[in-house]
């Protein structure tokens, strides 16, 4: 039986903390448009992604009514594209205008898949396509581009992370009459899940059926809303009960329209993924949850332990909650996207070490974090070198995905709009880790037993 | 299949009157309602069944929007199905 209390309760988290599902993420394979000839796989992909997503947002539109829920982004992703042009070769630009196209077509906001897996080593079509992102990026809108240069089992591609520093220049340089946005739809990733409906770093990953539902859920400004009605006296593990609690209604949410969803499409339920995703809205951030646990500001002394502690509870309630699992599945730290994290970054309370501190214990990484626009490519590969070093050691996944924003210097402010926010410059360290880098060659896969 | 209509907002005459309008209109049956006032605070949480219904819970959304318009009043048209999944185990 419904109770008042429950439903007021639910009304509440929708309307005034800003509850949502963040996304419904529809995974496409590619693999049978692959084609020797490159226009004709071109028409093929348009083709099959437009017959497949064809309904999707005008779901996604229909269960957000019928439930009262808000459904913040509809999104595709598809089999990383290195693998069809390494199939039909030529110029890899001709895949991402024909994937901007049907993205346009079926009116997502971002398509995922303009990726390569080169955690071992470069095959036919992935180095074309990893050097292709500057000009792909310039030239596209709604594509997003992701490598993943390492894994707990392969070890660290070091030629990769060489390139890609290079490569995040060179967005950074395609898109600058643009804030270098470019780079916000770029992420180097280590142990990249299969299954992430999360831009920008989503991909249909070769195990994962022909068509498939995933969804992202959200709500930080739920949690904060909960702990700050809990008190200031509460001792920490019912701070923890109480984030797993949270977690546990906010993932049913995502369950139930990602159910939903399946049904209408007729496409098989992928994963839910178990993410507390910030947004640039006041009261929706996961540095302000830090925060309401007792920390003077996000990014001092205690940050890394309350961080730890929400990505564990996060999971531990979600877990109970969802049916299948999977994607990145924590807390996210994206500082643009953050309100919290970009008053912490402006104030100086935040600084990168301690983010990457952050990143150890909480999903992904180094996210969207504006850098000067004079930071040298192999200070940018050294910083993915640490941060793929941290996930492959720790069996976990970290993503670098850093803005060298062209024209711009510590102190100035950038202001992307939407759901990529905005927020200042950061000082990074310009200390040269040239001769590593350019060493080239990979970091061997490390030992899983002698762990200390 | 039941919807839950959900009614916050500055108190006035005719607000439950003209709710029950929209619903009878959508040919939505009104099975309970649980109502207070606060102050002046109105706050109200209403039941219906769709079953029959023609419409959509989206358009009945709209149409109890449209006639509270202006009244300082916020209302939300969820199914039932979203409270039942979030709040039980």
């Amino acid at each position: 039986m419904l109770n008042m209390q429950d439903i007021m309760e639910t009304v509440q988290m929708i309307q005034d903390e800003c509850l949502d599902v963040r996304t419904i993420t529809m995974g496409i394979s590619l693999v049978d448009c692959a084609d020797s000839d490159i226009g004709k796989a071109c028409d093929k992909v348009y083709e099959k992604i437009v017959r497949k997503a064809e309904r999707l947002v005008e779901t996604g539109e229909n269960i957000s009514r019928t439930y009262g829920i808000p459904i913040i982004n509809k999104r595709v992703s598809v089999t990383p594209i290195a693998f069809l042009a390494g199939v039909s070769g030529g110029d890899p630009t001709a895949y991402a205008l024909a994937l901007d196209r049907a993205a346009r077509t079926v009116g997502v906001n971002f398509i995922g898949g303009y990726s390569a897996l080169v955690q071992k080593g470069f095959s036919a079509g992935d180095e074309a396509l990893i050097r292709s992102i500057p000009e792909a990026m310039s030239r596209t809108e709604l594509i997003c581009s992701s490598i993943n240069v390492g894994s707990t089992k392969a070890g660290i591609n070091m030629d990769a992370v060489q390139l890609l520093g290079r490569i995040v220049k060179a967005t950074a340089s395609a898109t600058a009459e643009r804030q270098s946005i470019g780079c916000a739809k770029l992420v180097v990733l280590c142990n990249a899940p299969e299954d992430n409906p999360f831009m920008a770093g989503a991909f249909h990953g070769f195990g994962e059926p022909d068509c498939v539902i995933n969804v992202g859920v959200s709500g930080p400004g739920v949690v904060r809303a909960v702990l700050a009605r809990l008190g200031k006296d509460a001792p920490i593990q019912t701070v923890a009960d109480t984030v797993k609690r949270t977690a546990f209604k906010i993932t049913r949410m995502g369950q139930l329209v990602a159910e939903k969803a399946s049904e209408a499409l007729g496409v098989p339920f992928g994963i839910i993924d178990l993410s507390l995703a910030p947004t640039p809205a006041v009261g929706d951030s996961v540095a302000r949850i830090l925060e309401e646990m007792g920390l003077e500001t996000c990014g001092g002394p205690g940050t890394t332990a309350c961080l730890a502690l929400l990505n564990d509870a996060v999971k531990k309630g979600g877990v109970m909650a969802s049916g299948r699992v999977g994607g990145l599945s924590g807390a996210f730290i994206p500082v643009s996207e953050d309100e919290g994290m970009m008053a912490a970054a402006r104030s100086g309370a935040l600084c990168l070490e301690k983010l990457e501190a952050m990143t150890s214990v909480c999903s992904v990484g180094l996210d969207m974090i504006i850098l000067p626009g004079d930071t040298e490519a192999s200070v940018i590969s050294g910083i993915i070198a640490d941060e793929a070093a941290i996930g492959m050691v720790n069996q976990k996944t970290t993503a670098v995905r850093v803005i060298p924003a062209v024209g711009y210097k510590v102190g100035d402010e950038l202001n992307f709009g939407g759901l990529l926010g905005g927020g200042p410059v950061m000082p990074v360290r310009s200390l040269s880790p040239a001769v590593f880098v350019d060493r080239g060659g990979y970091i061997p896969a490390p030992m899983q037993s002698l762990k200390n | 299949m039941r919807a839950v209509i959900t009614i916050v907002g500055k108190d006035a005459v005719g607000i439950l009157a003209k709710t029950a309008n929209v619903c009878a209109a959508h040919n939505a049956n009104i099975v309970d309602v649980t109502q207070t006032v606060m102050g002046d605070i109105f706050s109200m949480v209403m039941l219906a069944d769709i079953e029959k219904m023609e419409s959509t819970i989206g358009s009945l959304a709209d149409d109890i929007e449209k006639v509270l318009e202006g009244q300082g009043l916020v209302s939300h048209v969820m199914h039932e199905d979203i409270f039942n999944a979030m709040h039980r185990i």
